[in-house]
């Protein structure tokens, strides 16, 4: 595997950016560069992460990995899986080169997620820089870290707007001693109750998503507690499951791409009724994640999603629209003083 | 004494509070002179107890505008000083805010006010076969506002996480008296992280109002095994060689022997007196789950040297096992006239040498250390046995507790894991970060609260308090693994 340290070469860019007042975007490998709002900001303005490589530090018995942001997701998983180990919060890349740097600052999770964690959850501490060129470290390498505020975990899902994440330390699981995945054929509408019986049931599930024909839930765990949860619970075996899964959670499966409508991520209440939308569904961590595909205007989805308390975004966009909705005002100004904090000179712009 | 408040601000808040809501008097003060973290002890200018967020809103607003600060409490029962009174200002309790606002079993949530009790949640949880995770010792008294701004842990946060795993929507108000929600109903929110950050931030960026929490099915089985050592690093050794053997158990707790003896004189748990050090692992889930792991715990203890394993044959043996780890603070306050928690994380594969280092300490320091503390999590809770009447004694106390502070940083770990860092440790914070860090820390808190009204003085220590304590910042990131290969 290749280490790079490009710190140094990094922080220099930011220092010569705001010698001269100028803007950068900070980019890994550019997987998810459609989750983008605006249109791709020029070649001289991208500050790449991706030369900035390397595992650093990994004890297997102590299930924490260190890794610079530009190492590929894949290499990471990889040198886990050499030790039974994995990321539990199963990102999805989106792309063989996806980064871990670009993964978490998109924080995105897979579909373990309900049952194990999010990607914030397993961050532990990062080296940062900030807008001013300074290279800073928050967090450690321990599980149990009260020191300071958590800015570490404020990096997930923060979309390189407070600064550029040069390594984080992160918490990993052993996996699971077997999976199995089962299958069930339910009608639509009793779907949503279903799992919500399921989740209530602690029955060792570590997945529950819905593809619009059928229920699949994966359970994780000692063979004997597998087989028994199967004994009660019913339902097929899915075959070639792991590739299942992996296509689901990389959206390779041919319904998360058509180009002529929107597909929409909407976070709500595993148990909130159907949103009144129109559109197709899947369903993801038993019923908190809802995907749809629609040609619905993004206010209309918005105020729906408001109505039951969670939240949307845009995640594939057919069309020029807003992607998520504003904030109310005073959450709004404290994230611009929360941004200026890290960034006074507004150096970094989203990519 | 601390100087009265303005009489028009006196005015104001009495006018927005009902009648029992404003203490003024010391009599009436001095119970909220201190929290757990008794050496230090402050009157304040006042001490508001109001009934609703309404009202705490307008106390915010009032105290804003005059540029009075506030101290946020709970119940009080925090070990670093947090909610200990600061002069300039007044104590906000959210004690009166104890009400469960909602259970909501299809969405396993509890929706509740921040003055609601930590184990208060699952017991209204229970009757849906639901409980609520994070279990702080103090779990009878302590607040579920007061876990959140400590983000605190327990005993099962080895396998089911802190508070800021648990949390899943946020209510609370800034300084100016601005109301904001963040998080939601799903598992994720708009907009950056902000309950990361508030959680754990000891009441410096806002008032927790309502607290929306994840509840989890209730483990239809649970057993705990009792491991007996006769060396205390191969304990340290066994925890560290379960966790690398892939298994994560709900619970992973050490005892030394002087916590032992104490703890069996005080509530005869059955404990073997003659262990140099006893494991507590508990493993829940399915039976078939609990029945696999118990089997392979039991024989990787055997291998790792323990000299006797029990298992829990029954629900009363299982909570017998814990009644002695859950009254061991109690129990080691009865065989000393003062002693001194300590709270650091090390990576748990240098237990055996850190647990070895703080004898040698506590020898040099001529003082005693018991030691019992989540050790699955690298969590360590030394206490040291000290007599306050004996002069000197609580000088070697404090200086024994700084040097096991340093220790766990060169070890690569924290000054704090869960008690948070309040007044107690503000020195220690010089230790683990250097000044960028704490500009940037600084920086966040002006985001937040630009004229630093909330909780001043705790948690972030200013950059001249370090220049005067005169510490050198440990690079622990230099000392890590040396010896580990790079690649
Ligand atoms: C015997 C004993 C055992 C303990 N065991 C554990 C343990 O196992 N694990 C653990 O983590 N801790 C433990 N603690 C420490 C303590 O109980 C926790 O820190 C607890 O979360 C504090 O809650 P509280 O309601 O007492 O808060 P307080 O002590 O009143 O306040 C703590 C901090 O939170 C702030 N605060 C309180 N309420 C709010 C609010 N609504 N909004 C904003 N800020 C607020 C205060 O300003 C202060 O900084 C123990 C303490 C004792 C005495």
């Amino acid at each position: 595997m290749t280490s790079h340290d490009q710190s140094l070469q990094l922080r220099d860019q930011v220092l010569a950016a705001l010698a001269a007042a100028e803007t950068l975007h900070i980019r890994g490998s550019g997987s998810k560069a459609f989750l983008r709002e605006d249109a791709a900001p020029p070649a001289s303005r991208i500050l790449s992460v991706s030369d900035h490589t390397g595992v650093t530090g990994y004890e297997p018995s102590e299930l924490v990995i260190t890794v610079r942001a530009g190492t590929p997701l894949r290499q990471v998983e990889t040198v886990l899986a050499e030790h039974g180990q994995m990321l539990a919060f199963e990102p999805p890349g989106f792309a063989a080169g996806a980064s871990m740097g670009g993964t978490l600052a998109c924080g995105l999770s897979g579909p373990r997620r309900p049952y194990t964690g999010s990607a914030r959850d397993f961050m532990l501490g990062c080296r940062l820089l900030n807008g001013q060129g300074q290279i800073l470290s928050f967090g450690g390498q321990v599980i149990k870290n009260v020191a300071g505020f958590d800015i570490t975990r404020l990096m997930a899902g923060s979309y390189g707007t407070l600064g550029v994440l040069l390594e984080v330390s992160l918490k990993v699981l052993p996996r699971p001693e077997a999976e199995r995945t089962l299958v069930f054929d339910l009608a639509a509408d009793t779907v949503l109750a279903r799992m919500s019986d399921w989740s209530r049931g602690a029955w060792p599930l570590s997945a529950l998503a819905y593809d619009g024909e059928r229920v699949l839930m994966r359970l994780s765990g000692a063979e004997a507690a597998l087989k028994a949860s199967h004994r009660h619970l019913g339902g097929e075996v899915l075959a070639e499951a792991d590739r299942f899964w992996q296509q689901w959670r990389e959206q390779e499966l041919p319904w998360f791409h058509d180009p002529a409508v929107s597909l929409w991520r909407l976070s709500l209440a595993p148990a909130s009724p159907p949103p009144e939308l129109p559109g197709h569904w899947h369903l993801d961590w038993g019923g908190a994640l809802r995907w749809l595909k629609t040609t619905a205007p993004a206010e209309r989805i918005f105020a729906e999603t408001a109505r039951l308390g969670g939240h949307a975004r845009c995640f594939r966009s057919a069309v020029r629209q807003p992607r998520q909705p504003p904030l109310p005002a005073p959450l709004a100004a404290l994230q611009q003083r929360l941004r200026t904090a890290f960034d006074p000179h507004g150096v970094f712009q989203p990519d | 004494m601390p100087e009265a408040l303005p009489p028009e601000v006196l005015k104001r808040l009495t006018a927005c509070l009902p009648a029992d809501a404003l203490l003024t008097s010391v009599e009436e003060m001095t119970p909220y002179e201190c929290d757990g973290f008794s050496p230090y002890r402050r009157l304040p200018r006042a001490v508001v107890l109001p009934h609703n967020e309404q009202q705490v809103q307008a106390v915010l607003r009032i105290c804003h505008a005059a540029g009075i600060a506030v101290v946020a409490r709970g119940a009080g029962t925090g070990l670093s000083g947090g909610a200990l009174p600061v002069e300039t200002g007044i104590v906000l309790s959210l004690a009166r805010l104890n009400r469960i606002v909602a259970i909501d079993p299809l969405n396993r949530t509890a929706r509740v006010q921040p003055g609601v009790r930590n184990l208060a949640i699952s017991t209204a949880a229970q009757p849906y076969g639901l409980y609520y995770a994070p279990d702080p010792s103090s779990q009878l008294a302590c607040t579920i506002g007061g876990n959140v701004a400590e983000n605190s842990g327990g005993v099962h946060c080895l396998k089911y996480g802190l508070t800021t795993h648990n949390l899943l929507e946020l209510r609370w108000i800034s300084m100016a008296g601005d109301r904001m929600t963040v998080g939601g109903s799903g598992l994720d929110g708009p907009g950056y992280d902000l309950m990361a950050l508030l959680t754990g931030s000891e009441g410096l960026l806002g008032v927790i109002v309502e607290v929306v929490v994840r509840l989890l099915p209730t483990p239809p089985c649970a057993r705990a095994l009792l491991a007996s050592f006769d060396r205390i690093e191969t304990a340290g050794a066994a925890v560290a060689g379960i966790i690398a053997a892939g298994i994560v158990p709900a619970g992973l707790e050490l005892m030394d022997n002087a916590s032992i003896r104490a703890t069996e004189a005080f509530v005869q748990a059955g404990y073997p007196v003659e262990a140099a050090a006893i494991l507590i692992c508990e493993l829940d889930g399915r039976v078939e789950q609990v029945d696999a792991d118990c089997g392979r715990v039991e024989r990787l203890l055997t291998q790792l040297g323990a000299t006797e394993v029990r298992q829990s044959a029954s629900e009363a043996e299982r909570k017998r096992f814990w009644a002695g780890r859950k009254a061991a603070f109690p129990a080691v306050g009865r065989i000393t006239p003062d002693y001194y928690c300590m709270d650091g994380t090390i990576p748990r594969h240098r237990l055996a040498e850190v647990l070895a280092r703080i004898a040698t300490l506590a020898a040099e320091h001529g003082l005693a250390v018991a030691n019992v503390f989540h050790a699955g999590d690298g969590n360590l809770h030394p206490l040291i046995l000290f007599d306050a009447n004996q002069p000197g004694q609580l000088e070697q106390a404090e200086a024994l507790g700084a040097r096991i502070l340093q220790t766990c940083i060169e070890a690569g770990g924290s000054i704090t894991g869960e008690h948070g860092v309040g007044v107690e440790k503000i020195d220690a914070m010089c230790l683990q970060f250097g000044p960028d860090e704490l500009s940037q820390f600084h920086a966040v808190k002006r985001a937040f609260d630009p004229d630093g009204l909330l909780n001043p003085g705790k948690a972030v220590p200013s950059l001249n308090r370090c220049a005067e304590f005169g510490a050198m910042h440990v690079h622990a990131n230099t000392a890590l693994h040396p010896g580990l290969e790079h690649f």
